[in-house]
């Protein structure tokens, strides 16, 4: 079947598989920012935005995503950037499989929620899962960034 | 591994009912978040998001919520949350995440009748029903007992009344699925009580609001049943059963816990 979709801001035009996932096609045109950690919908590394709404790419057809308009992690440019920053300087990265995810879900976070809580922050970053941080150094980096931001 | 033999996009809900019904295995894919696990074939995956089925009405009367509402949409929706004191956006808090709740669909939930659903123990409680294309309206208390049949949940409405409400669950960590879950209302002098992921689906039981502790969990016992699987034993279930009971009823009465 014919989709047509923009991604990060590039119109593109294919004829896919009907059970073809977004997170494939978005990997196979060189997005391969969008990573698979789990194959339950369960860690979040292959969140992109969905017209600004944060989704699980993994588990959306890419048929779904017709008419819409995707931004990976390719695409999110300078915003992606700061917070990689923060996350650098709190050594937040270990092998950095998951901050790609990561930084999406902060990006839909910061549009969406004012002033955050920990609680907060804690409670819509629950989807994205990391596994050699403790995410202690990540909530520091999080917690700067959005401050410097606000400012 | 799902696969998928055909999609359709159906523009309006009589498109998808004649194409659901065009094949026993065809299906209507809501979220697709429970169906991606599955390993099956679908000769025909339909799809609701051109019915206008994705927004929350709310008259004088109800909330009318699309099927295609996404559990962020019920977790955000002010209005909603307020008449039962955030006790749906409590419901769906701790299901994965934010990108989770913005693809799983309401009507997905529902129509399932999932044991583990969080969901459907909250809406359980409150005076709801359920709108399908071809059976109409019924009360979501009958409709956990009607048979699987071919038919599209097009709403859920929540009619507006005034009451107390809370929702109670164990996970064994914080995004996971509940072991157990309790929910409660408290409308006209009425308790309603409703236990779900025993692990079998969410049942409700109504009880005089003067009706003591004891009582209350005998009724509980009676009508809601646990078992093991392998999440939890059967005698785990009971112990959580009546101390989220204990707590739901507790908070719908303003008692300390």
């Amino acid at each position: 079947m014919k989709i047509s979709l923009t991604v990060n801001g590039r119109k593109i035009q294919e004829d896919i598989q009907e059970s073809m996932l977004l997170i494939d096609f978005l990997r196979s045109h060189g997005y391969t920012s969008v990573k698979r950690g789990c194959e339950t919908s369960n860690c979040g590394l292959c969140t992109v935005l969905m017209d600004d709404h944060p989704i699980l790419s993994c588990s959306m057809l890419a048929a779904r995503a017709d008419g819409h308009s995707i931004v990976t992690l390719e695409g999110a440019g300078k915003e992606a950037e700061a917070f990689a920053e923060f996350m650098a300087k709190e050594g937040a990265e270990q092998c950095g499989f998951c901050s790609p995810g990561l930084i999406m879900n902060v990006i839909a976070m910061k549009k969406e929620l004012k002033n955050p809580t920990k609680e907060e922050i804690k409670q819509y970053l629950s989807g994205n899962l990391c596994r050699c941080s403790g995410y202690m150094s990540q909530m520091r980096a999080i917690e700067k960034y959005l401050q410097e931001e606000s400012v | 591994m799902l696969k998928i033999q055909k999609y359709v996009r159906a523009e309006s809900l009589e498109e998808a009912y004649q194409e659901l019904i065009k094949n026993r295995n065809n299906q209507i894919i809501g979220g697709m978040l429970w169906l991606k696990m599955e390993d099956r074939v679908i000769p025909s995956a339909i799809d609701l998001s051109k019915c206008q089925l994705d927004s929350i009405e709310e008259n004088e009367n109800e909330f009318k919520i699309g099927a295609m509402c996404t559990f962020y949409q019920l977790e955000t929706h002010e209005a909603l949350n307020q008449m039962c004191q955030g006790m749906i956006a409590k419901s769906v808090r701790d299901i994965v995440g934010v990108q989770f709740k913005n693809m799983a669909t309401i009507g997905g939930s529902i129509y399932s009748r999932f044991g583990f659903s969080d969901i459907l123990t909250a809406l359980l409680c409150l005076d709801c029903d359920v709108v399908c294309y071809k059976k109409g309206q019924i009360a979501l208390k009958e409709y956990i007992h009607e048979p699987y049949e071919k038919d599209i949940l097009t709403h859920v409405i929540i009619h507006k009344r005034k009451m107390k409400a809370a929702f109670e669950c164990v996970r064994r960590s914080s995004t996971d699925f509940s072991v157990l879950n309790a929910a409660g209302a408290l409308i006209d002098h009425q308790l309603r009580i409703c236990v779900g992921a025993r692990p079998h689906k969410a049942e409700m039981i109504e009880i005089e609001e003067q009706c003591d502790l004891q009582d209350i969990l005998k009724q509980v016992h009676e009508a809601m049943p646990c078992e093991s699987n392998m999440r939890a034993s059967k005698e785990y279930r009971e112990h959580l059963r009546d101390v989220l009971v204990e707590k739901v009823v507790n908070e719908l009465k303003g008692e300390k816990a």
